[in-house]
């Protein structure tokens, strides 16, 4: 097992050789630097909690709730990972290079969330400022009375998209199989599509024309409950 | 014309089952086309602590003296897990509220007295407000399957974490703020649109089930380093394994409430028609920890119905370490007073009657966020009010418990009661009273 004497800034964490909970622990005090994470060995909850100046790399593929409520810090994920990624991220970014699954950068209020390859379901669930990109697709009822935030998606999306949308905006560029109640088709003009490009380049996709994307938002027809409306619940 | 005179008319006769209210219910729901939406709880009679009896001490039993010999009030709440666990003086805590559904007074007043009586509030959705956390010394954080307000300092400057899976006015319903309490710092607090009808889902976003509730307790655990003590809370439906499922999911702290539990607003229909009443779910819940070995070390909190310190005592003897109020804390608070009548006439109802707290009209102003009607409660005065009533619930209680012979609340057992009724003692497992039966048992 590390000793408090090697757990400076810029280390290597083992959780082959540490515990979850010393790795999270040392990540809370230390409040910055540069770490490597190697073994995750599909632990949950890693990296959750974050909140300053940390640069932290995550080799392997990780479990639940990674980088759960991070702020400021940059989290970044070399493989997949479980239910719930970044849930609740408050700012800072947090990317994964390969697949997500479900609830991934659910009810996230701020910050960058860009994962590289697919998202399950409930992507950007009850979404409340967060900015998501996924480069792959998302599955069925993502967006899911999402408040506030983007989530765009070069790919497509499944079932359901936006059901129940507040003010969030949804940008995909492929097909959508369905949308959700109160969830509509926008135009998208120049002022999204200049929105969309600079999000685009921030999560470092540059070579996808912005052009291909199509914008949905909420109709806004269930903000008020009316019996008239009761058959689109 | 007398009595024997065929032509005399007959009295009219009313229906059992189409009784006054269900016949202006359906004239009701006939007029508008819309389900009765309404705050407060279950409103129907039902089994609860009324039908039980406490024996006292006689021949065999022994009494501590009144006024005279100790009787503990204290309980310790988390220490299953958390490093630092929850102690309070008495063990009668405060019900999740959302500041939305009530004022900001009224949440800072429900600080206060808790604070004074030395026992914990808690928030609800939209997060803690500023005020609340300064008057509370001991402040629960919900979190809730909406998530409005959640953030992780927030998480952290709490006391401890309800994790709400239900609650007993509506197991497995979700909430529902109407646009007229959506004020500006309501919809920024939730990051909604000022004005509109807020719907509060019914599932987390981001687990579903057991296997995921274990592993979402850990990760809250691991963003406040294992410090903080983290309750479930249940709507009083399936209490054994609700409570069995609680505890292998790694709660500290399993708080069941009965479908007596207050509500902002929901339908009637859903108030008065799912889940159990509070008496029918304690025994199940404690056998469930009885069975794991965890009673006493996971602490459980009864909450729906808590009206005097006899509620206190027969919800402790039947196997609880705490309860928790929100309708009683809110009539301390000011909540139905009489003074108001004439604006309750207007509103069409009465003192007393007066449950349409989703309306944000609130005389008293406690469940609104009308400014003018919010200045009518005066955090500091309603607060101290809140004080005094949680005193006399404690005060009570030991009462009773000293009668019992019990020198600590905790002390008492369901060998000190009996019930009124069969279907009492039957959910309660205590004998008729006069007899030794109770029904399912022997």
């Amino acid at each position: 097992m590390q000793t408090a004497s090697v757990r400076a800034r810029n280390s290597v964490l083992d959780l082959a050789a540490m515990s979850l909970r010393e790795v999270n622990q040392l990540l809370h005090d230390t409040r910055d630097g540069d770490f490597l994470i190697r073994n995750p060995r599909g632990a949950h909850a890693l990296a959750c909690g974050l909140d300053g100046d940390l640069n932290v790399t995550i080799d392997g593929h990780v479990g639940y709730y990674c980088a759960g409520m991070n702020k400021t810090a940059h989290v970044t994920v070399n493989g997949n990972v479980g239910t719930g990624l970044a849930e609740n991220m408050m700012s800072g970014r947090v990317h994964v290079t390969g697949d997500a699954s479900q609830s991934a950068g659910a009810t996230g209020c701020g910050g960058l969330l860009v994962i590289d390859g697919n998202a399950s379901a409930r992507c950007g669930i009850a979404l409340r400022g967060l900015d998501i990109v996924v480069k792959g697709s998302v599955g069925h009822m993502s967006a899911f009375m999402a408040q506030a935030g983007r989530l765009v998606v070069l790919g497509d999306a499944g079932d359901g998209l936006g059901d129940s949308l507040y003010e969030a905006r949804l940008f995909v560029r492929g097909s959508v199989k369905s949308l959700g109640a109160d969830c509509v088709e926008k135009p998208l003009r120049e002022e999204h599509r200049a929105s969309l490009r600079a999000l685009l380049d921030a999560a470092g996709v540059r070579d996808v024309d912005v052009a291909e994307f199509r914008r949905y938002g909420s109709a806004r027809k269930l903000y008020h409950f009316h019996v008239d409306n009761a058959g689109q619940y | 014309m007398s009595a024997n005179d065929p032509r005399a008319p007959m009295p009219p006769r009313y229906s059992a089952t189409f009784d006054q209210h269900a016949i202006a219910e359906i004239h009701r729901a006939a007029a508008t086309g819309i389900y009765d939406i309404r705050g407060f709880g279950a409103k129907r009679r039902l089994p609860h602590f009324d039908d039980l009896l406490f024996l006292g001490a006689s021949i065999s039993r022994y009494p501590l003296e009144g006024y005279r010999e100790r009787c503990g009030t204290d309980v310790t709440l988390g220490a299953r897990h958390a490093k630092k666990p929850v102690t309070l003086q008495i063990p009668i805590t405060i019900a999740g509220m959302s500041f939305g559904s009530l004022s900001a007074n009224a949440k800072e007043a429900l600080g206060r007295g808790a604070s004074i009586a030395g026992t914990s509030t808690t928030t609800g959705d939209g997060g803690m407000t500023a005020e609340e956390r300064a008057h509370s010394k001991t402040l629960v954080y919900q979190v809730l399957p909406s998530r409005y307000g959640m953030e992780p300092d927030q998480l952290r400057k709490a006391d401890a974490i309800e994790i709400v899976i239900g609650q007993g006015a509506k197991p497995g319903g979700g909430g529902m703020l109407l646009g007229q309490k959506i004020s500006k710092r309501v919809a920024d607090m939730r990051t909604l649109p000022e004005g509109i009808d807020q719907r509060s889902a019914a599932r987390h976003p981001d687990w579903t089930g057991p296997d995921d509730l274990e592993i979402k307790i850990r990760e809250l655990r691991e963003i406040t380093d294992w410090e903080k003590p983290i309750y479930v809370k249940v709507g009083a439906a399936r209490p054994y394994y609700d409570t069995a499922l609680a505890v292998k999911s790694g709660a500290d702290v399993v708080v069941l409430d009965g479908m007596q539990g207050g509500t902002a607003a929901t339908q009637d229909v859903f108030i008065e028609h799912v889940g159990i009443p509070t008496l029918a779910a304690i025994r199940p819940a404690v056998q469930a920890l009885i069975d794991l070995d965890m009673h006493r070390k996971v602490q459980l909190i009864v909450s729906g119905g808590i009206r005097t310190g006899a509620d206190v005592a027969k919800a402790l003897a039947l196997g609880a370490d705490a309860v928790s109020i929100g309708t009683a804390a809110l009539i301390a608070l000011g909540d139905n007073d009489p003074r108001y009548e004439d604006e309750y006439r207007k509103l069409g109802t009465t003192a007393g009657a007066y449950d349409d707290w989703h309306e944000g009209r609130d005389p008293a102003g406690i469940t609104t966020q009308d400014p003018e009607l919010t200045k009518r409660l005066d955090p500091v005065a309603a607060g101290r009010r809140l004080a005094n009533y949680l005193s006399v619930l404690a005060l009570e209680a030991q009462t009773i418990a000293r009668a019992c012979g019990k020198s600590h609340l905790h002390n008492l057992e369901p060998e000190d009661l009996v019930a009124l009724t069969v279907e009492s003692a039957a959910m309660a497992q205590v004998p008729l009273a006069g007899t030794s039966w109770i029904p399912g048992k022997s």
